[in-house]
Formats: structure tokens, C-alpha cells, sequence
């Protein structure tokens, strides 16, 4: 899934930076601490911008290639923000085999962008999960954390249009 | 807790309430694992509750409850009543849970067309 | 209130316990889950919660306690099934002062969700257990390793944690036996291979969650460089009930090697997809017709795949295969950690291989040569084959580089990544050759084999005409259309839109 840098300007809300340093300063000599601070960095910001990085990096005496490197090992973790409005479209073995590679290609289509993006003016992303083990209601697709189960392709359309004028 | 006998206590006053073996006590639960939760579960535990509170029952406790396995019948409610088999009602909606709290529990009239085997 | 003792006028079943669907089940370690409020500890402790901790700490020796778990034939349920008895033993019997204890709940596997359900319906069996093997290995901390995915798992076992540290059955002299336990949960970030045990290690360590060379073995020399005892979430939950219930007991159920039982995630073209737990060695057929219902709308079962991405499929000739670690090995297959997908005639045997070996490509941490470029250039070829331009050599090709991807990765994730396309090989060789040769998907689902076509109930409408993106049919007014194949791109538009069923593929 596609994880690579998009030039978005960083600039941090009162309040997160402090916010970041107390998280910091609370797993700072604790083993196997970079993991737990990403987790609740990427909570504070909602995305891991190199800025943020590099303040864990110095604050948990690590190099900046080190936290770089869990970074991009791991899914969960973007160093792109994320849409106001998230889709995902579960694509575990139950879901794909009912048919939710047809569901993304629906949801791709009618919001205008691809899995593992945002669209340009920042209000939706599309992201293709792995199993979120709903799969007694596949297909599964979640939108702005509302759960859609048992869907059909033609469905996709007028789920999605209830949030787009939201 | 120090002993097993501090275990037992606890045990012993905690069965009565989870599986009352007489008297009028009925347990209701609702399965509210993810797929429960992501059927529907949330608003029939809810339902549920302010059903059971609105006619003043006595001796009936409401609880969520794990995975209770049949996940395309979810939202799932299963009622206990001291001495019978539990009935399991699916595919359940906040009037469906209304209706069973006032003609089940209230009632004793189990409603068979919303149990599982009226579903098959 | 007076009770009237209810009575019903007709037959229709009206509890789950007399359902098909229930009746061959054996609920051993899902015995809480559904009946118990997950939240309460009250309610755990009322159906025998922590009194196996109670009389391991008080009345058993640590050895007593590996002796049991040996005896009871117990096998790791994370899908490799080594005995956890000897586990056990060996983290017990290395010289340390200080050990851990771990528990894997990172679910990786598309479509299962047996640990889940656990962690969601019965937290406390697992933080008993894990007490329990922390008191029989000598250890005094304990991780557990929850997918991020899983919210509601890791709320409810955070609730646990913190009831169970109120009640005294985690932080010093537990019991008031001076034997002293602390549980940490850690979070996944997304990465299937972190389900791999030294990955697994390697991610609570903090670092990029690659896997390292066994020997050493995690019982040696594990996390933080520690002996570390690591055992899955279903594993674990069996512990309490093996220990209240006596080794003979749960040694009486299963088969003569796989003892005991194992909750299957039941999906895919099933009738009832759900959560099952049926004694080992049940038969396939049992699960499929009588616990599932068969497929839905009288489709015929074509296969059912377990193990996921590391498994294969056992296809319908083999459906009264005993459910058990062996037999499924035997036939190509793995017992894997749960999930039971089942498929019908309308998928596609190759796709099905080509959807693993995509997920492989994208979840192989890059470590190992075989496996970060292997398994990319058997998802090439399966792309070749299902795009239509598929060759005789290419599947020849294929099986090569099975061999060579399984002898030589590191990780198990690498040595079992090339299993869907060896078992669909094997099985469903046909489906391969009509691809290839006849240039024809038999399921209709490859994209690029298919042919969309208009039949005679087409009654030139013109609705597709002008729903078609690519201008490829054409056709006059009330008379029959046609679709042109070079212009056609399958976006299925004019199938949607056509109100006759006039549009075929295939």
C-alpha cells in the first residue's frame, strides 16, 4: 500500500506539541518504547509528518533512520493526514470472496481517488484494510466509522452520497 | 483477595445473579462482539434496558455478553429464565427487543416468530 | 411479578442449544464466550475464574503444572501446532533470572477471527492463564501482542487487566503466596508478519518487526534477549479448563495425536458463517453441511481453504477428511489458526491463489531475497495467467518457484506463502489449463478472460448504449445490440443497466 511523502505542510495545533513531549517524557528509559509513542504520536496528529518524527527520535535518543524505519515497516502508521471523512473497504479472504473487490472499485469511482489516498481537497480517503473480522457481514465497508455489512456494488453510491453533502 | 475462600464468596454471590437456577430471576444478554456491535447490538442493549426500566421489572438483569457464534443472525438476544431452555432471538431491532421484554419477560409468552428457528 | 411457565403451540426450535448449527460443537475454550458479561470479573469468578490459579499457586509445583499441560496433548492453536507442554518445559528449564511470558493476539490471518471473539468474550481466561504460566516457566512479566484492529478486544482486555490487578490476580503476592505477575499489552501496527513468533518479539522490542534465524528458540533466548514462553490467545484459553478439569479429560477429546478442540471462523459461501468450536478430528463434511448449512442459493461447495495465506485449499473430493494437524498437512492443506473459508462454484481457483499470494507480496518484511522477490514474481505470473496471456511454461514456472520459495525463506510466512498456488495446483490443475490454453475463467470472475456478450432477450432498449463508457456497443433502435470485444473494457455497466437480463459474460 502506497506510504510514500506527498508535500503536505505541517504545522501543529496549540496544545499537540505538549502534548507530544509529556508522552514522550512518559516512556523515555523504557524498553520498546518506540512503537507505544508512533501509536499515540499518530493519535495526537492524526499522521506521522517528519517534524513529529524527528522530535521522537531526539527525545527517545534513537536516530531519525531508526523511527523512520519502524514508521514505514508498519501499515497502521501514514506519513500522509488522512481524510476528514475515512472509507476503508475490508479485504480479508471472507469480504474478497463475496465480492469487495467490486465494492472498491465502486467507492474508488465515486469518490475520485485510489486506495491508499486522499483526495485533493482533503475531505475523503479511501483506504483497502485487512480483516477487521466482521466477517459474518461481508462485504464490510466503514465510512466515517459507521459499519455497511452484507453490501452489493450497487449499493456503494447512495451510502457514500449521504456524506458527501455532510 | 488473599485465599480461596475469598474466591468462593465471590463465586457463590455472583452465580445466583448469572445464572439464577429458581425464582423469577431472567437474564437477558446481548451479543456484542464486533460483529454484533457492527449488526446493530448497541441500540437492542439499549432498547433492551430502558424496555426493562420503563415497565419497572423486578429480577431481571440486562448484560452484554462475547460472541455468541451465529454471526449472520446478529444482533442476537438470548433470555434465560430459572429451569427452561434459553431462547434465542435474532436479527434483532430496537421494537423487536421492546417486544420481547414486554412479551417475553414480562409476559412469559415466548415469541416464536423471532426465535432462530423461525428465522431458517 | 408471577411466573406462568411458558408454552408454545408449534415446533419451531427456539434456542440456539437445539440447532443444527450448535449441536456438533464441544465448547472448551469459547466456554464463556456468549453466556458471561466480558467486563465483569464477578461473573468470570462465578463460572470457575482463577480457581485453577488458585490451586496452582497454593497447592501445585511449577513442575506439576508443565506436567499437566504435557499430559493433556494440548498443541500450539496458532496454527503450527507444536506441543505446548514441551513449550513449557522448555522455557521452565532455562537457567535465567529473568523470563516472560507472551501472549500472540496478532490476527493476521484475512477472514478468522477466533482470537478475537476470545479476547472479546473471555479476557480473563487469558490473563489467568498467562499467570499461570508465568508461576510454571518462573516469569514476572507478561506481554500481550493485540492487533490495533481489533478496538473493542483490546478496550476489554485493558478492562480485565485493570479488574484483575484490584482483585490481586496480577501484581505482587498473588494469592499471598509471594509469587508476583504483571501484564503490559502492547499494539500491533498492521503487519502480518509480526504474527511470526521472533517477528513478534522483535516488534514488542520496539524495532521494525523482522524475523530472526531458530535456533535460538524464543524458550532460549527471546524477548529482550530473555527466555520467553509464547503462546496463542486460543492456546492459552484452554489452560484454565485443562487445570479445573484434570489432563484426562481434555486428553479424552480429539483424536489420537490432536487432542482437545479448535474454534474455526466459518466464512465465505457458507450459510451460517459464524464461530465454531468442534472437537478435532470432526470431518469437514460436518462442518461444511451440518454446523454451516451448505452454500447459500444450492451452489455446489467447490473447496474450503484453511490456513489462510500460509494453507491451501481442500477441494470437494476430500470433504470427509477428519479435521485434524496431520491429516490436513497430508492432503496439502494446514490446520492454520482457524479460518475456514469456504468457496463455491463461482470463484475462481486461480484468482483465490493470486488474492494470497498478492497479500504475501505486500506483507513479506523485505528481509529474506526468497521471499520479498520470490513471492512478486509468483504474483507476476499469476497475473500473466489470470490476465489471459498466460503460457504452458509459466505454470511450469510457477511450481519451480514454489520449491525454491519454501526451502529457502527464513520465516515461516516465506516458507508457506507458495501453499495456495501448490494446493490449487494440485487440485484444480484444470482451472490453470483453461485459463491458459483455452483462454477462458470457468468461474467468470478473471477480468481478463471475460467476454461480455448480448443474448436474444435483448429488446434494443438502448439503455447500455448509452450507459457503455467506451462507445463498444452498437445496435438500432427495438432491434438486437451487440458489444464489440475490442472496445469493451468489462466495467459491467451495461450489465447493471439492463433490465432483461439480455447481457451475458462468461
Amino acid at each position: 500500500m502506497p506510504n510514500t511523502k506527498t508535500v503536505v505542510p505541517f504545522s501543529a495545533a496549540p496544545g499537540q506539541l505538549e502534548k507530544l513531549d509529556a508522552v514522550i517524557a512518559g516512556y523515555k528509559g523504557k524498553p520498546g518504547a518506540t512503537m507505544p509513542v508512533l501509536q499515540e504520536a499518530q493519535e495526537i496528529f492524526g499522521y506521522l509528518p517528519e517534524e513529529v518524527q524527528i522530535k521522537i527520535a531526539e527525545g527517545l535518543g534513537l536516530s531519525l533512520s531508526e523511527v523512520y524505519g519502524v514508521v514505514s515497516f508498519y501499515t497502521q502508521f501514514s506519513v500522509n493526514p488522512k481524510g476528514r471523512k475515512q472509507v476503508s473497504v475490508c479485504m480479508g479472504t471472507a469480504c474478497y470472496v463475496k465480492g469487495a473487490g467490486e465494492i472498491l472499485e465502486r467507492v474508488e469511482k465515486k469518490i475520485g481517488c485510489k486506495a491508499g489516498s486522499v483526495t485533493e481537497d482533503g475531505q475523503f480517503s479511501i483506504d483497502a484494510t485487512r480483516c477487521i473480522g466482521a466477517c459474518g457481514l461481508a462485504p464490510v465497508m466503514i465510512v466515517d466509522g459507521d459499519v455497511y455489512g452484507r453490501l452489493s456494488p450497487d449499493q456503494v453510491d447512495g451510502i457514500l452520497e449521504k456524506y458527501m453533502k455532510g | 483477595m488473599k485465599s480461596i475462600e475469598d474466591l468462593k464468596k465471590i463465586r457463590e454471590a455472583t452465580l445466583e445473579a448469572v445464572c439464577p437456577r429458581e425464582g423469577n430471576a431472567v437474564r437477558v444478554v446481548v451479543g456484542m462482539a464486533t460483529c454484533g456491535i457492527a449488526a446493530g447490538a448497541r441500540p437492542v442493549l439499549a432498547a433492551c434496558e430502558d424496555e426493562v426500566g420503563k415497565r419497572g421489572l423486578s429480577n431481571v438483569t440486562v448484560t452484554q455478553t462475547g460472541c455468541i457464534g451465529v454471526c449472520r443472525l446478529e444482533p442476537i438476544v438470548e433470555v434465560y429464565v430459572p429451569g427452561e431452555e434459553k431462547v434465542t432471538y435474532v436479527k434483532m431491532t430496537e421494537e423487536k427487543a421492546r417486544r420481547v421484554v414486554g412479551e417475553h419477560i414480562a409476559g412469559r409468552r415466548i415469541v416464536t416468530e423471532l426465535t432462530i428457528g423461525a428465522a431458517e | 411479578m408471577e411466573p406462568v411457565k411458558p408454552h408454545t403451540h408449534d415446533e419451531t426450535v427456539t434456542s440456539l442449544n437445539n440447532t443444527d448449527f450448535y449441536k456438533h460443537q464441544l465448547r472448551v475454550a469459547l466456554r464463556n464466550c456468549g453466556v458471561i458479561n466480558p467486563e465483569s470479573i464477578d461473573e468470570y469468578i462465578a463460572f470457575d475464574g482463577y480457581s485453577a490459579l488458585a490451586r496452582a499457586l497454593t497447592e501445585q509445583t511449577p513442575a506439576e503444572i508443565v506436567e499437566i499441560v504435557l499430559k493433556s496433548g494440548l498443541r500450539g492453536r496458532g496454527g503450527a501446532g507444536f506441543p505446548t507442554g514441551r513449550k513449557w518445559q522448555f522455557a521452565a528449564d532455562a537457567q535465567n533470572d529473568v523470563k516472560y511470558v507472551a501472549c500472540n493476539a496478532d490476527e493476521g490471518d484475512p477472514g478468522a477471527f477466533m482470537d478475537r471473539s476470545v479476547l472479546e468474550g473471555d479476557p480473563h481466561s487469558v490473563i489467568e492463564a498467562m499467570v499461570i504460566a508465568g508461576y510454571a516457566v518462573g516469569a514476572h512479566q507478561g506481554y500481550i501482542y493485540v492487533r490495533a484492529e481489533y478496538p473493542i478486544a483490546v478496550e476489554r482486555l485493558n478492562i480485565a487487566i485493570r479488574q484483575a490487578k484490584e482483585y490481586g490476580f496480577l501484581g505482587d503476592n498473588i494469592f499471598g503466596t509471594g509469587f508476583a505477575f504483571d501484564l503490559e499489552i502492547r499494539l500491533g501496527a498492521g503487519a502480518f508478519v509480526c504474527g511470526e513468533e521472533t517477528a513478534l518479539i522483535t516488534s514488542i522490542e520496539g524495532n521494525r518487526g523482522e524475523p530472526r534465524p531458530r535456533p535460538p528458540f524464543p524458550a532460549v533466548k527471546g524477548l529482550f534477549g530473555k527466555p520467553t514462553l509464547l503462546n496463542n490467545v486460543e492456546t492459552y484459553a484452554n489452560i484454565p479448563w485443562i487445570l479445573q478439569n484434570g489432563w484426562e479429560k481434555f486428553a479424552a477429546i480429539g483424536t489420537e495425536k490432536s487432542k482437545g478442540t479448535k474454534i474455526f471462523a466459518l466464512g465465505g459461501k457458507i450459510r451460517n458463517t459464524g464461530l465454531v468450536e468442534v472437537p478435532i478430528g470432526t470431518t469437514l463434511r460436518t462442518v461444511v453441511e451440518e454446523v454451516g448449512g451448505g452454500c447459500p442459493g444450492g451452489k455446489k461447495f467447490k473447496a474450503a481453504q484453511t490456513g489462510g495465506p500460509s494453507g491451501g485449499c481442500i477441494p470437494a473430493a476430500h470433504i470427509d477428511i477428519p479435521i485434524d494437524y496431520e491429516s490436513l498437512s497430508s492432503i496439502g492443506s494446514m490446520m492454520g489458526s482457524g479460518g475456514l473459508i469456504i468457496m463455491d462454484e463461482d470463484n475462481c481457483m486461480v484468482d483465490i491463489a493470486r488474492y494470497f499470494l498478492d497479500f504475501t507480496v505486500d506483507e513479506s518484511c523485505g528481509k529474506c531475497t526468497p521471499c520479498r522477490i520470490g513471492t512478486k514474481r509468483l504474483c507476476q505470473l499469476l497475473d500473466k495467467i489470470t490476465g489471459g496471456s498466460g503460457t504452458m511454461e509459466d505454470v511450469e514456472l510457477l511450481e519451480e518457484l514454489c520449491a525454491h520459495i519454501s526451502n529457502n525463506s527464513l520465516c515461516a510466512l516465506g516458507q508457506t506463502a507458495p501453499n495456495p498456488v501448490l494446493s490449487t495446483l494440485r487440485y484444480f490443475r484444470d482451472e490453470y489449463e483453461a485459463h491458459v490454453i483455452d483462454k477462458k475463467c470457468p468461474a467468470g470472475v478473471c477480468k481478463g478472460l471475460l467476454q461480455y456478450g448480448i443474448n436474444d432477450k435483448c429488446t434494443g432498449c438502448t439503455a447500455c448504449v448509452r450507459v457503455c463508457p467506451t462507445g463498444a456497443i452498437s445496435g438500432k433502435v427495438k432491434e438486437k445490440h451487440v458489444i464489440d470485444p475490442a472496445k469493451c473494457i468489462k466495467c459491467n455497466a451495461c450489465m447493471e443497466k439492463c433490465r432483461f437480463n439480455a447481457i451475458v459474460k462468461g
